[in-house]
């Protein structure tokens, strides 16, 4: 699946965007092997409470299951208007 | 209903005129701008916009779909920009029009409030001192509490 970051997560992991090939069944799984691939992931999931997450650009919850997922997004809160 | 997601700024008069026109008589009609805001402590130099591609587009749809529904627009247009802008530029509008002049403020109301937190966008802000990611306000979020 297509792995996208926006604003200071974008920053921390240092790319926009990577394909990421994994079985996680929920998003808090994904961020879980994110989190355990090297220092600069541990550093932008550290505060779940400080990120949002979409997938296939709709927002939802770290519970959220990632079954047929094409695309998750993680960013901070939006600060739009 | 009208969504658009540019770079480039907006004519806000032609579009308010064209809003007005289409609209053939449905009795209120609202707008709402938002502008770049000068800092109290180091002065801007300019506010980046990022976005996510794709889901701006259908967020700021849903949330005008929803302004329609819950307080009957005859009509709605959103204008959201992204880039980088200067102190004093335009960010974004809001155009309502309802057939009372309440809906037609209160729907305003409620597109902002949704626009803040529940659109994929994130301001930067750009002074002589470096550069800082706006932080969503709590309030942003608990005016939504409200609807």
């Amino acid at each position: 699946m297509d792995v996208l970051y926006f604003a200071w997560v974008r920053e921390r992991i240092g790319l926009p965007r990577e394909k990421v090939e994994s079985d996680a069944s929920t998003v808090a799984e994904l961020v879980a092997e994110l989190r355990g691939r090297e220092e600069r992931y541990e550093v932008a999931f550290s505060d779940l409470s400080a990120l949002r997450v979409a997938v296939d650009q709709e927002l939802t919850d770290f519970d959220a299951s990632l079954q047929g997922a094409r695309e998750v997004a993680f960013f901070p809160p939006m600060t739009g208007g | 209903m009208r969504v658009v997601v540019q770079e480039e700024p907006f004519d806000l008069a032609a579009e308010t005129a064209r809003f007005a026109e289409g609209e053939g008589g449905s009795g209120a009609i609202v707008t709402f701008t938002g502008v770049v805001r000068n800092l109290d402590d180091a002065p801007l130099e300019a506010m980046e916009i990022e976005h996510y591609p794709g889901m701006t587009e259908k967020a700021l749809r849903e949330i005008a779909v929803q302004a329609v529904a819950r307080f009957d627009l005859q009509d709605v247009l959103v204008i959201h920009r992204y880039g980088r802008l200067i102190p004093g530029a335009q960010i974004m509008m809001v155009a309502t029009a309802a057939r009372h002049r309440r809906s037609a403020f209160d729907a305003a109301d409620f597109l902002m409030d949704y626009l803040k937190s529940r659109a994929p966008f994130w301001k930067r802000e750009i002074t002589a001192k470096g550069e800082s990611w706006v932080a969503a306000k709590d309030e942003d979020e608990a005016a939504l509490e409200r609807w």
